[in-house]
């Protein structure tokens, strides 16, 4: 269906809410659609999207909030952020180009929508810890809000965890209130260079459970770390562990001179500065290394100490590439194109320690019939088809997007 | 305080549902007794009194699921309470309702340092997760001042907050993992050791549902690596505006301490009489700042606080030498309220945020309105992140002065919300603020809270009569007038 919905207000948005509510006409609620391709693929619906819902309407520094539309480019806020030399602490990742498209084009809508996180999720948590307040409309056709403009809050439930990462399934987004933080005034990277992957693991728990205080830690196998475009890291001739530090400019020289002291036992050690050390991050935050090509993506989120062992249980049956953020606890796998998007050993194997694997990238066809989202146990399901129906009870809202479960039975559809 | 109106024909079968608990929870597990069930009969708001019709003390989870599927069955409600610790009357019993007490729940299950993560019982305390971890240099970082008796599972339902809680966030912001019981005794586990939900966040929903979702049976927190150094500094201020400044230069300057508190100056006096702190008395607002990190961080960030405080005006600095001295620093604030306690018969505690530059405003008004009710007003204040305490000062056993403090309290609130901020920052809505919710919330609000109550708990059994000023029934909410057509797929619940 071709139609498109485009509100300029939020009034305008409830009204083609409730104009969908009337004839029972399903709705793929988007903000400029940068993110389509994550989840099930909806079909038939009249899309709605919000990108017109959007600017900067409260941004109070020493208050540590701001406020926008859903449809705000986040490169809108982050620049106006930076003039005051603050940011989206949780590092909001930017999947355009692994995704299919171009860069810069996700709102703050569709960030809230997916909670995402980028590698300072260890120390600083994702887009739902930072989520303070919104306005939106349910899918019965009701304006409600929740939370407010404030940071500290804890009147009534917390709709805003339960709306982070609901992928519109439950609301559209018509106002949204965000905490931010301040910008680190300096930022160093560590590099240990030739770890095996269990190595890796024990290096970075060191880091972690350490004095040194890192925001980020990844490990890159030889073969991806020869992909990014930070010499230092290219040029290392095999696997690569990085570890971010930052803070206050004496603080970090400090840090990292007793860090690099520390992973001395475990392998070489060079430092990125600057530059380098932004560009090696930001490839991390958005996979860059698997943007090219046609492979499958998988994301992959497991206790950290268990990364590792995870990827030792797939590459038994699966030939992929991957890399690890998050200390290990995020996997980020890339495989040839198959069938079944390799679902059933990645779930397995992620299974035995517990966690949960997402299909990021895929042919729509195949994430029409490989569940994108893993599957929760009866249980959890169940009750999430309840708190859906709790929203948006005949089922309107981006149907199908995160489960099949959610979709009318074949023959009934809206 | 209207609750529900007791239901007869449950308390008529008081004898046999006894009866009935005991088989599930046998021996001393199931109270009777009504003068053994005085001991439940308030949680730390006291102001609000009514023992239970029966008290039941699982010791597992198959016990906990039993008891609820039993009560679900018979359309009987049930209360959780964990140390009964709330402010906000979050454990208050039903007359006609099980107190379910969680405080056999009492064992940590694992510490799991390569994941840095612990799991625990819901009974176990706050400070008793520190404890267990603190001599592999870690700990638990929200700290609530009641963190030697409040217990975990309590802090997850309250989304308990604290003095650190500014840089290191609240419960919600430390938990990784949950299991839980439903009012019809089947058992969810959500997350783990990992991070983020692979569906909707039921972590972040559950925590701060204040009892009214589901029983917490099992709780999996984040450990941090205690800091290397922390320090203290006591800046005195002439006036509150000035102190306000100070904060907002800190966190505008981009420095987040790991506490900023304010107090007025009854606050002052009354925790330093209590505690011998060392706090100045000629002062009219006191700020507690603490800066932690590497030694070098530490030393940096001093210098930049106290610069920042001197050109604000402060009118007196002392920097903690030593950790006994950093500790007597918090050992004042930490025991504010007792020692409010002290120069008042009782005392009550409101808990409303506000946008921090509104501070002079909120401060102002509530002197007026402390004149207007005739009634004494010490603040202490989350000064970072903006969380007022107004401590009320009255005498319960002077006629009226109960209802003047709870309408001096709610004028208060109202006052938050009115200059743009919030009921409850970090105590919960419980009772006390359920009939304020309103004053914040429209109906199309507060019914989507409720149809999402409804999702976990149709009939309404798992603790009724909180948060929510008007209770409606689930059917009533989930009614919907669709103009065209019947509803797609019929077989779906709506609620």
């Amino acid at each position: 269906m071709s139609a498109v919905l485009q509100p300029e207000t939020a009034e305008q948005a409830l009204e083609a809410v409730q104009g969908a509510v009337a004839e029972a006409r399903p709705l793929e609620v988007v903000g400029r659609a940068s993110k389509r391709g994550l989840g099930r693929p909806i079909e038939n619906a009249t899309r709605l999207a919000l990108d017109r819902l959007s600017g900067i309407s409260l941004y109070e520094p020493e208050e540590l909030v701001l406020s926008a539309g859903p449809g705000t480019v986040l490169s809108e806020i982050e620049a106006l952020l930076a003039q005051r030399r603050q940011q989206l602490v949780f590092e909001p990742p930017d999947f355009g180009p692994l995704l299919g498209g171009d860069n810069g084009q996700g709102t703050l809508g569709g960030l809230l929508a997916c909670n995402l996180a980028g590698p300072r999720r260890i120390k600083a948590g994702a887009a739902r810890d930072h989520f303070l307040g919104f306005k939106a409309i349910s899918g019965r056709g009701e304006a409600f809000k929740s939370g407010g403009r404030v940071v500290k809050n804890v009147t009534g439930y917390d709709l805003s965890k339960l709306l982070a990462g609901s992928y519109g399934t439950l609301a559209a987004f018509t106002d949204l209130t965000v905490k931010v933080l301040p910008a680190p005034e300096k930022t160093r990277t560590v590099l240990v260079y030739g770890l095996a992957d269990d190595a890796a693991m024990t290096a970075m728990a060191t880091a972690a459970g350490g004095a040194s205080e890192p925001t980020a830690l990844a490990h890159l196998p030889g073969d991806v770390a020869r992909q990014s475009a930070v010499t230092y890291v290219a040029g290392a001739g095999g696997a690569v562990t990085a570890m971010r530090l930052e803070g206050p400019g004496p603080s970090v020289s400090h840090r990292c001179a007793a860090l690099r002291t520390m992973m001395g036992e475990y392998g070489d050690t060079e430092e990125l500065h600057g530059h380098n050390s932004e560009t090696f991050w930001r490839e991390i935050r958005d996979v860059t290394y698997f943007v090219a090509g046609s492979n499958q993506v998988w994301r992959l989120s497991v206790a950290p100490a268990q990364g590792a062992a995870v990827i030792g249980r797939i590459r038994q049956e699966l030939d992929c590439r991957f890399f690890y953020d998050w200390a290990g606890g995020l996997i980020w796998l890339a495989l040839a194109a198959r069938a079944d998007a390799g679902a059933d050993i990645i779930r397995r194997s992620v299974a035995v320690t517990g966690g949960h694997a997402t299909l990021v990238r895929a042919d729509a066809a195949i994430r029409a019939t490989v569940p994108p989202f893993h599957p929760p146990p009866a249980a959890v399901a169940a009750l999430s088809a309840r708190i859906k129906a709790s929203f948006d009870p005949l089922g309107l809202l981006n149907p199908g997007r995160m489960t099949a479960a959610d979709l009318p039975p074949a023959g009934e559809a809206g | 305080m209207q609750m529900p109106a007791p239901d007869q024909s449950v308390l008529a079968r008081r004898g046999r549902l006894a009866a009935a608990l005991r088989r599930i929870v046998p021996g001393e597990g199931v109270i009777e007794d009504r003068a053994a069930l005085r001991a439940f009969e308030c949680d730390g708001l006291t102001a609000y009194r009514q023992p239970p019709m029966l008290a039941v003390l699982p010791e597992t989870v198959e016990q906990v699921s039993a008891v609820l599927r039993y009560c679900h069955e018979q359309g009987v409600k049930v209360v959780p309470r964990g140390a009964g610790t709330s402010l906000s009357g979050g454990a208050l019993p039903l007359a006609d309702g099980v107190l379910l007490g969680m405080g056999r729940f009492n064992r940590i299950l694992d510490i799991d340092y390569d994941n840095r993560c612990v799991v625990a019982q819901p009974g176990v305390t706050n400070l008793g997760i520190t404890q267990a971890v603190e001599t592999a240099g870690y700990y638990y970082a929200p700290d609530p001042s009641s963190q030697i008796a409040c217990s975990i599972g309590g802090n997850v339902a309250e989304n308990s907050g604290g003095v650190h809680c500014l840089k290191y966030g609240l419960t919600t912001n430390n938990l990784l993992g949950l299991e839980c019981v439903l009012i019809d005794g089947e058992v969810i586990r959500i997350g783990g050791r990992h991070f983020d939900s692979e569906g909707y966040d039921l972590l972040g929903l559950l925590t701060g549902s204040e009892g009214l979702l589901g029983v917490i049976t099992e709780v999996t927190v984040r450990i941090l690596p205690k800091p290397e150094t922390a320090r203290g500094l006591l800046v005195g201020f002439q006036d509150l505006e000035a102190a306000g400044n100070c904060v907002a230069e800190i966190i505008g300057a981009g420095v987040i301490p790991a506490g900023m508190e304010m107090m007025d100056r009854p606050a002052i006096h009354a925790a330093e009489a209590f505690a011998h702190s060392g706090y100045p008395l000629d002062v009219e607002a006191l700020l507690i700042i603490e800066l932690d990190g590497s030694a070098i961080e530490v030393d940096h960030l001093s210098g930049i606080v106290r610069q920042i405080a001197d050109d604000a005006g402060a009118v007196s600095v002392k920097v903690s030498a030593d950790e006994a001295e950093r500790l007597a620093f918090w050992a004042g604030r930490k025991a504010a309220f007792p020692a409010v306690g002290r120069i008042s018969p009782d005392y009550y505690c409101m808990d409303g945020t506000i946008p921090r530059h509104q501070l002079t405003r909120v401060l102002t008004r509530i002197a007026t309105l402390s004149e207007q009710y005739g009634l004494r007003v010490a603040n202490v204040f989350h000064a970072g992140d903006g969380n007022l305490h107004p401590l009320i000062l009255y005498d319960a056993n002077v006629e009226d002065e109960l209802e003047r403090a709870e309408a001096f309290g709610s004028d208060i609130l109202k006052l938050c919300v009115e200059v743009g901020g919030v009921l409850t920052g970090e105590h919960g809505v419980g009772v006390e603020k359920r009939d304020l919710m309103g004053a914040m919330f429209d109906e199309a609000d507060l019914n989507q809270q409720q149809r999402v109550k409804c999702a976990f708990d149709p009939a309404g059994l798992l603790n009724p009569g909180k948060v929510f000023p008007t209770l409606h029934r689930c059917a009533e909410l989930g009614r919907m007038h669709v103009k065209a057509g019947a509803l797609p797929f019929p077989d779906l619940p709506r609620f």
